[in-house]
């Protein structure tokens, strides 16, 4: 920390020892993290502060416990519970107050549901979090080889099929691909008469049958994405020289492209995966709510908005950006560390 | 390396092999399905063969092509007689209460419900009367009942009426085929391919003024960032000496216009956007409105990073200096200088962005927060399919294969658009 600001920086390349060298290397790292961890506590300030402010705008949070009716609640209990919820204070001491809360690992309590928001989130966590995973993996295992076959076989039949997948995938919204399939899988196809695959839901005890479809549809737009990434780097690897000088020194097509050229060319696909993954924890809620999945995104953020549920929707924005942020960060540090000739 | 054979023109593959090679050069089939596109939401509207948002009940569900239209056998309602007295001759009034949503039994006053009346003619206790005159008022049909015979207490039964079949009048236009739907209908018997070609004007209409809004601010931000952005290392920092020499370390950039635009565009992309939209709809309610509001809002940051970095070029260059000799203003060498520089950028990412645009849409529309029902979005038809997948997939398949089908043209038309313009915003592919 001493040396960040330190004059060290400035020794001239070829006077630099190799210790130096990695030190300049580390300092440049922690100054990076010292920028990023800024720039996070300026976004999640800036989002939660916008969201505060429109649900300020938004119908008093009390008429959540009052029926249509208009006769459920006297005025007393109404001051009270407006008392309760800190409605008379001013904006920036709600807001403070929130803030403070929020630092002490305390997100509120849901109005709807009468249940710690913490706790909500961390119920509704692990199906979301399956569900990213799986189709993740899904992503990957289509992705990555299909775009290293397209560019290896670059301009054949095997090419155009797998750049035919990837438009397909791009071009289909999640849900259209994802009632196809449950047409397809649980309509069309039939064993006994039993469905293939089940249309949705997911069962408390383990079920593989019950991933397939939910992961294949979340996956398969980001599928297209990284084999279209895989693809593009990995036809500017193996056009340069140093491939060539390996295949011209009689190493092995295997080798050449698994050990040399796949290596290089796997940087950006996996720092979009990463951000993908990031982007998929915020509740996949299209997915969420065709197979009805009770994940983070349908049960916690869907229903809040509906339910004009103030304190939980501020608490999964929060858990949302804080996920996001954490995974950029990593995926920037994941780039430097596969491709050491990029500087933080 | 395979020998390239020459053809020649006696060769019919010769012709196919041109034709091909013209398909891969220009995206022919791309611009026949947006001018298709943009035709239908043109005349769309006007030329749609059935009502927009009433259907035909007979008719629900049923598959594209010819609709085979079965009356329904069994009585859907009624008015009791049993306790009435009424002599031979005399005319009386019966009202029926329409027993589900009146929008799909909607009727026009010009008598053309006579003909669909019936009653039970089975039973014998059935007087013999005539429905003289039928009118509507609101959800509630009178009757006015001539009776031919005495009808007295305690002898007759119900009569039913088949209030089902009342609606058949939906088709608007003559020179479309008759009780042919070429898409099927949907869950309440509305022409599918009618509600596609109102849906196709509205998604137009959101998506092109969203677009154009996005473009707009996002455009403006890019230049006035890639103008402002510091030439230099930034300026806040302290000086030091090293070996005699006098270096500047930096600590923090400044606070400019340039960093503001820039770390606002870094933080709005960490905002999962259906959490904005559905944040922003809770508060504005849902409509055309908002929804257009929200899709500008997801829009503009694409523009400003690229339209940022164009600007960073262009300004180093020799017209712009001398536009700065010559003493324009800041918005005149920013308008007429820089801008017409940057706009082949901006168009290649607004065709690139309006597939992912209408994808927003459709998403939004279809979770709800979007258009809302009645309307036919083609994102709220999908939505509406989806409880019908096992017995009418039709409903799903036509407004998401349509979706597909646009977002697809428009992705060729902008990877081509972007090689054509502006080779630089290209990966290698």
């Amino acid at each position: 920390m001493k040396g960040l600001f330190l004059p060290t920086f400035f020794i001239p390349s070829d006077e630099r020892s190799i210790e130096h060298k990695l030190y300049i290397r580390e300092i440049r790292m922690i100054r990076f993290l010292l920028g990023r961890f800024f720039s996070s506590f300026l976004s999640i300030i800036g989002a939660t502060l916008a969201v505060f402010t429109l649900t300020n705008f938004h119908n008093d949070p009390r008429l959540l416990f009052v029926p249509d009716s208009g006769n459920g609640i006297t005025q007393e209990q109404w001051d009270k519970l407006g008392e309760k919820l800190g409605m008379n204070d001013p904006f920036h001491v709600r807001y403070s107050k929130w803030i403070g809360r929020t630092l002490r690992g305390d997100l509120g309590i849901s109005l709807a549901r009468n249940m710690a928001v913490t706790d909500i989130i961390y119920a509704k966590i692990p199906a979301t979090l399956e569900l990213a995973l799986g189709g993740w993996i899904f992503a990957i295992l289509l992705g990555i080889p299909t775009g290293v076959i397209a560019a290896v076989y670059r301009g054949t039949f095997w090419d155009y099929v797998a750049r035919g997948l990837a438009l397909v995938g791009q071009a289909a919204p999640p849900f259209v691909t994802g009632l196809v399939l449950i047409y397809i899988f649980n309509q069309w196809i039939t064993i006994n008469g039993d469905p293939l695959l089940p249309a949705g839901g997911r069962k408390p005890e383990f079920d593989f049958k019950d991933y397939v479809l939910p992961c294949v549809a979340l996956g398969w737009g980001a599928a297209a994405a990284l084999m279209r990434l895989t693809r593009s780097s990995m036809l500017e690897i193996l056009d340069s020289e140093y491939i060539r000088l390996a295949r011209a020194k009689g190493v092995g097509f295997g080798t050449v492209i698994f050990k040399h050229a796949l290596r290089n060319a796997l940087i950006a696909p996996v720092t979009s995966a990463l951000l993908i993954f990031s982007g998929w924890l915020n509740g996949a809620l299209v997915v969420e709510i065709i197979f009805s999945w009770p994940g983070i995104g349908y049960d916690a953020l869907y229903r809040a908005v509906n339910d004009n549920d103030f304190p939980l929707l501020l608490g999964t924005v929060f858990v949302f950006i804080l996920i996001y942020l954490v995974f950029a960060t990593i995926a920037d540090i994941a780039y430097t560390i596969i491709d050491p000739r990029v500087r933080l | 390396m395979t020998t390239e054979t020459i053809l020649s023109k006696s060769n019919p593959l010769f012709y196919i092999k041109g034709f091909w090679g013209f398909l891969r050069k220009y995206p022919v089939l791309p611009i026949i399905i947006l001018v298709v596109l943009i035709i239908a939401a043109i005349i769309g509207p006007t030329v749609a063969p059935y009502e927009r948002d009433i259907g035909d009940v007979r008719a629900r569900h049923s598959p594209p092509g010819t609709v085979d239209i079965k009356f329904p056998t069994s009585q859907k309602g009624g008015f009791d007689l049993t306790a009435m007295d009424i002599p031979a001759g005399t005319t009386f009034t019966a009202s029926y209460k329409l027993p589900t949503d009146n929008r799909m039994f909607d009727i026009n006053g010009n008598g053309f419900l006579q003909d669909e009346i019936s009653w039970n003619v089975e039973s014998p206790n059935t007087p013999d009367i005539l429905f003289s005159k039928i009118s509507q008022d609101g959800d509630t049909i009178i009757f006015e009942i001539i009776a031919n015979e005495n009808i007295i207490d305690g002898g007759n039964d119900i009569i039913f009426l088949d209030l089902q079949v009342i609606r058949i009048d939906t088709k608007l236009l003559s020179f479309w085929p008759d009780g042919y739907h070429f898409m099927g209908n949907d869950h309440v018997g509305r022409d599918v391919f009618s509600r596609l070609l109102h849906g196709a004007q509205i998604s137009m209409m959101v998506v092109g003024i969203s677009l154009v809004a996005g473009m707009t601010i996002g455009v403006t931000l890019g230049l006035i960032a890639g103008y402002t952005a510091q030439r230099h290392e930034p300026s806040i920092g302290f000086s030091v000496n090293y070996k005699g020499k006098k270096k500047r370390i930096s600590i923090l950039s400044p606070w400019l216009i340039d960093e503001f635009i820039t770390r606002f565009v870094d933080i709005w992309y960490a905002l999962p956007f259906l959490m904005v939209a559905l944040v922003v709809t809770l508060i504005f309610g849902r409509g055309l409105t908002v929804l257009m509001g929200v899709l500008a809002l997801i829009a503009w940051s694409g523009f400003v990073r690229v339209i940022r970095a164009q600007t960073l070029i262009i300004r180093e260059l020799d017209f712009v200096a001398s536009a700065k000799i010559n003493g324009a203003t800041t918005f005149r060498i920013l308008y007429r200088h820089i801008f017409p520089g940057v706009l082949n950028t901006a168009v290649v990412v607004a065709t690139l962005n309006t597939s992912s645009l209408i994808l927003a849409e459709s998403v939004l529309s279809f979770v709800g927060a979007g258009i809302q029902p009645p309307t036919p979005a083609w994102g709220v038809m999908t939505n509406e399919g989806r409880d019908y997948l096992a017995i009418a997939p039709h409903q799903v398949m036509v407004p998401g294969g349509a979706i597909f089908l646009v977002v697809l043209a428009l992705n060729f038309l902008g990877d081509w658009l972007r090689d054509r313009l502006d080779p630089r915003l290209r990966q290698v592919d």
